[in-house]
């Protein structure tokens, strides 16, 4: 039997070989766009191994002959499209039809004016994730999908409130840039995640520092550029639809996008998603009140050019997010009892419905772009965006009022940018702009609780000019600057015996208005001042290496959190107090980034070292006791702050195998006060083995592993109060931690998926399996880390359909 | 030529649009409307006038000084008890007592003597479940002494913890605080 076998596979083998003497077979057939089934010109057709080549005429048709007979690899490249590859055994003169897929990003790079950012041009540190990544996280959030990328860890606020952090660094410290839009979304609250719908993102990139000084000077953190799919210029229908299933949270998402394109330029977009999670669960419990729904739509028409364009679009997101029930505490006795509890008080079975305490945020983006090229100048182009932000959040309440929010915000947002791009002046590259903003914050009055953020009325305007100078090939030089005028006026009532007792009734009588007894109400006006700029150069070695190297700086006023916020969080039981006497921060960062590759290992490596000068911090200023019980107060405080890390990534690829490591870590030190920074993302390793294989439908089956250490650099925020010993009735002093960090812990990952083709359109099915191992850990950056473990194992298959 | 006028026309545009959406009017006032501003415990003896024994005002809510009265308790007394929650930052004063007692299943109140005070109290009054709520009680004194009594009124706990009936305030009955005051008590 064995030898029959060997037989069979000796004869197997040598077959090719045998036969190959007969070399006068050809292969013809057709090649066409799998979107709109348009015949595609110009593509190459190569059999690997040999000098037979064909390109495709103008209706697709391509025909190679004298061909020996045997086994044979095509492949089939266009500049547009993902190559494709197919491996034919030839015995006679055969037709194959190709279908080809776009190569969704550089679609956008060669057909369109470029892209909204492009990090190549500048000295910008910076790292990107493109469509297939970004699918993965489909699921998830934007948050959620940057942690990919080294250096960015997040702020999350249980698990589905999710704050990008970029080198140490968060909130109004990193600017968001939709669709070239900067959001303007209350983003300075650490649990206020972004309004954007990840599922509407064909690329982001992040640029590390404040080198993107177009969208604004204050990127002490940096800058998160966000592109939407867009429409090439010719005659096309591009669609594709995700189904999200998951076990944890039982629920899922469904996302679909659908952009017709013409040839003349005209083109309209819309692209939707929805997404429905109930309860989640962690490896021991149900985290009870931790569901979400998310509504969002983006549409958009265009008329695209090449030397001239006008584009309209609209962006809704809303989102429905519970949070931990748990996590809604009364004074510092409950809070150190929830620390010594190890388990949440309120769990119960699961459930869909999202009960308070939970926030309702609606944002919608309106935009009005135009471009139009310049002969011998370059590009001028000009932006309308308006921004309306509605953010409810509800809270635990007495008498009935749990249906009635307890903060009603409405943030609206103008904005107007021009911008002149210059490039026939050779070897200069240069961009100018104006930006000018109106912003008005109202809050609905019959919430029945103090407001947390005034009304405030702020505008705000900033100039650009940044350039770059190709001195040699591989040399580039460029540079930037920035000025921004801010000007913030409020209305704000203060408890009169707070007024008081900050002293401001002596330092800032002139903002006084009014007395109504146990209320003041006091009209604040600030001006503030930021110039910001870059300077960096680009080289090039002749191994293809990349060198980069900046320095830039960063000035940011203070946000209207820092300045005005008042009130309880019930989350940490904190009283917090803004400060009007704040200064603007101001930031030095130089970076270097080397990049490369020797033979099958690529690496980069991201080394930076930031100052920041008057860096604001919150942090505990005392103990107030109120009717209802102590609570520790937090006030803002200004010193010098000094980071700096590394992020390290590397890849090795072996026959069918890669592995992509990820490494950052950074240091943060308050340098007044001598003691390290709160919030410093800890140490963090992540290395991905993935196994791919083309042949079998590009199945990939992929193990990540992710190491995150233990915090140990943390300010000691820890306070004594005096709690009631329920059993004794005796005060006794006692130390509430809330400074000690989580233990390290370690995740497995894992992701498998293939590619079909059904009725001529690309299909995909993806598994992903998040926290394989269901381990129990906490996570030092997670706001609700007192309160309860983090997620467990959860589940999730994907189908995506590509037409 | 003509992107000067884009430019100036969207300008006027953005201005025109602020000035709509600035309004100049001054912000509504807002009282606090969860706010418990005053805790008065009133205490009765048998055959006596009810008197207000003790009471916590924070007339903004805030901590920033309160007013807090006590009274001396005589010794070996019993004293029928009730406790009044009021938010008086409204006009009239809003009676909070009114809301526990609707919503007496998410409510008890906890009286926590020190153990140097020889006190101890009694639950007077039920839920719908048969749970004490605290609101109404009776107060036992013994010889005298001084020491501090605390008192809880917490929410959305559990009110079938070990001991909470008899109003021992273990940390299993968890929830949230929405009171905690300490007065300072003398038995004489």
């Amino acid at each position: 039997m064995i030898q029959k076998f060997s037989l069979l596979y000796f004869l197997l083998i040598l077959s090719p070989f045998v036969f190959s003497q007969d070399c006068d077979l050809s292969i013809s057939g057709q090649i066409i766009d799998i979107h709109d089934n348009t015949p595609l010109q110009g593509a190459v057709v190569v059999i690997q191994g040999t000098d037979s080549v064909s390109y495709s005429d103008e209706n697709g048709y391509f025909e190679i002959n004298a061909i020996c007979k045997g086994l044979l690899t095509l492949t089939v490249t266009h500049p547009y499209c993902e190559t494709q590859t197919r491996k034919i055994t030839l015995t006679e003169d055969t037709k194959i039809n190709f279908k080809l897929e776009h190569h969704l990003e550089e679609l956008n790079e060669v057909l369109l004016k470029g892209k909204l950012y492009d990090t190549e041009l500048n000295s910008s540190i910076s790292s990107q994730i493109k469509t297939d990544e970004l699918e993965r996280f489909s699921n998830a959030s934007l948050g959620d999908a940057l942690k990919s990328i080294s250096g960015v860890s997040s702020l999350n606020t249980g698990s589905s409130i999710v704050k990008p952090i970029i080198n140490g660094l968060h909130s109004s410290r990193v600017l968001i840039i939709n669709d070239n839009v900067r959001l303007h979304d209350q983003q300075w609250g650490e649990d206020h995640a972004p309004n954007v719908d990840i599922n509407s993102a064909a690329n982001v990139t992040v640029i590390k520092g404040a080198s993107a000084l177009k969208y604004g000077g204050d990127a002490i953190g940096g800058t998160i550029v966000i592109e939407p799919q867009k429409a090439p210029i010719k005659d096309t229908l591009i669609g594709k639809t995700i189904l999200n299933g998951a076990t944890n949270g039982r629920g899922g998402t469904l996302s679909s996008s659908l952009i017709k394109a013409n040839s003349s330029g005209f083109n309209y977009r819309i692209q939707g998603s929805l997404k429905r999670l109930g309860d989640l669960k962690a490896p021991d419990y149900q985290l009870t009140n931790t569901g979400q729904q998310e509504n969002n739509i983006s549409l958009g028409v265009g008329l695209n050019k090449i030397d001239y364009g006008v584009d309209f679009s609209y962006k809704l997101t809303n989102s429905e997010i519970g949070i931990l029930r748990a996590s809604h505490i009364g004074n510092s006795r409950d809070l150190v009892n929830a620390i010594n509890r190890k388990e949440p008080f309120f769990s119960d079975d699961f459930s869909y419905s999202i009960n308070n305490p939970k926030q309702e945020v609606t944002h919608q983006i309106f935009k009005l772009n135009t471009f139009k090229r310049l002969k011998n100048i370059g590009e001028v182009s000009l932006q309308y965006s308006f921004q309306n932000n509605d953010r409810l959040e509800f809270d635990v309440r007495r008498g009935g009022r749990s249906d009635n929010a307890a903060m009603d915000m409405n943030l609206k947002t103008h904005t107007l940018i021009a911008q002149l791009e210059w490039t026939e002046l050779k070897d200069f590259h240069s961009d100018f702009g104006i930006e000018f903003n109106a912003q008005t914050n109202s809050t609905n009055p019959n919430t029945g609780v103090r407001r947390l953020i005034p009304d405030y009325n702020m505008y705000s305007a900033g100039i650009f000019a940044t350039t770059i100078y190709s001195l040699t090939e591989n040399w580039k030089i460029d540079a930037g600057v920035r000025y921004d005028f801010n000007t913030i006026d409020a209305d704000k009532f203060y408890q009169t015996s707070r007024w008081q007792n900050l002293n401001y009734d002596r330092l800032f009588p002139e903002f006084e208005v009014e007395n109504f007894g146990n209320q003041i109400l006091t009209n604040p006006n600030f001006d503030y001042h930021n110039i910001s700029g870059v300077i960096g150069a680009t080289h090039r070695f002749k191994n293809g290496w990349k060198l980069i190297s900046n320095i830039g700086s960063a000035s940011r006023a203070p946000n209207p959190s820092e300045l005005f916020s008042d009130g309880l969080h019930h989350s940490l039981s904190s009283i917090e107090f803004g400060d009007l006497q704040l200064d603007s921060e101001q930031s030095v960062k130089a970076g270097v980034g080397l990049q490369g590759e020797v033979d099958n290992f690529g690496f980069s490596i991201q080394p930076y070292y930031n100052y920041i000068y008057n860096f604001i911090i919150l942090e505990p200023d005392g103990i107030e006791t109120t009717i209802r019980g102590a609570f520790p107060l937090y006030s803002y405080r200004q010193t010098d702050a000094r980071l700096y890390g590394i992020d390290v990534s590397a890849s090795y690829t072996y026959q069918n195998f890669d592995i992509l490591s990820n490494l950052a870590y950074v240091n943060g030190q308050d340098i007044s006060k001598d003691e390290a920074l709160i919030n410093m993302p800890p140490f963090n390793m992540s290395n991905t083995l993935t196994y791919t294989k083309t042949d079998w439908n590009n199945f990939y089956l992929s193990v990540n592993s992710q190491f995150v250490a233990k915090q140990n650099q943390f300010p000691d925020n820890n306070f004594n109060t005096d709690i009631v010993n329920t059993t004794t009735g005796d005060f006794e002093s006692v130390m509430v931690d809330i400074s000690s960090t989580p233990e390290a812990y370690h995740l497995l990952n894992l992701s498998t998926g293939f590619e079909f083709e059904m009725k001529s359109k690309k299909v995909s099915l993806n598994l992903n399996i998040n926290n394989l191992l269901n381990t129990n850990y906490r996570d030092y950056l997670n706001r609700l880390r007192f309160y309860a473990d983090e997620v467990g194992t959860n589940a999730m298959l994907q189908l995506k359909l590509n037409y | 030529m003509k992107t000067i006028k884009l430019l100036s026309l969207s300008l006027i545009a953005l201005v025109t649009f602020s000035a709509c959406s600035d309004d100049d009017e001054t912000p509504q006032l807002i009282n606090e409307e969860e706010v418990i501003t005053t805790l008065n415990v009133y205490l009765t003896t048998s055959g006596g006038t009810e008197e207000l024994a003790f009471s916590y005002r924070d007339l903004d809510g805030d901590g920033v000084n309160p007013e807090i009265k006590t009274s001396t308790l005589s010794a070996n007394t019993i004293y029928s008890g009730r406790v009044e929650f009021l938010n008086e930052l409204e006009s009239p004063a809003e009676d909070i007592t009114e809301e526990v007692r609707e919503e007496a299943e998410e409510h008890q109140v906890f009286y926590v003597p020190s153990s140097a005070l020889n006190v101890t109290t009694q639950y007077q009054d039920l839920d719908a479940n048969g749970n004490p709520i605290g609101v109404d009680f009776s107060l036992e004194t013994n010889a005298s002494s001084s020491g501090n009594m605390t008192i809880f009124l917490i929410h959305e706990g559990d009110k079938s913890a070990e001991g909470a009936s008899e109003g021992i305030l273990s940390d299993s009955v968890g929830g949230e605080t929405d009171i905690q005051v300490t007065f300072n008590v003398t038995v004489e």
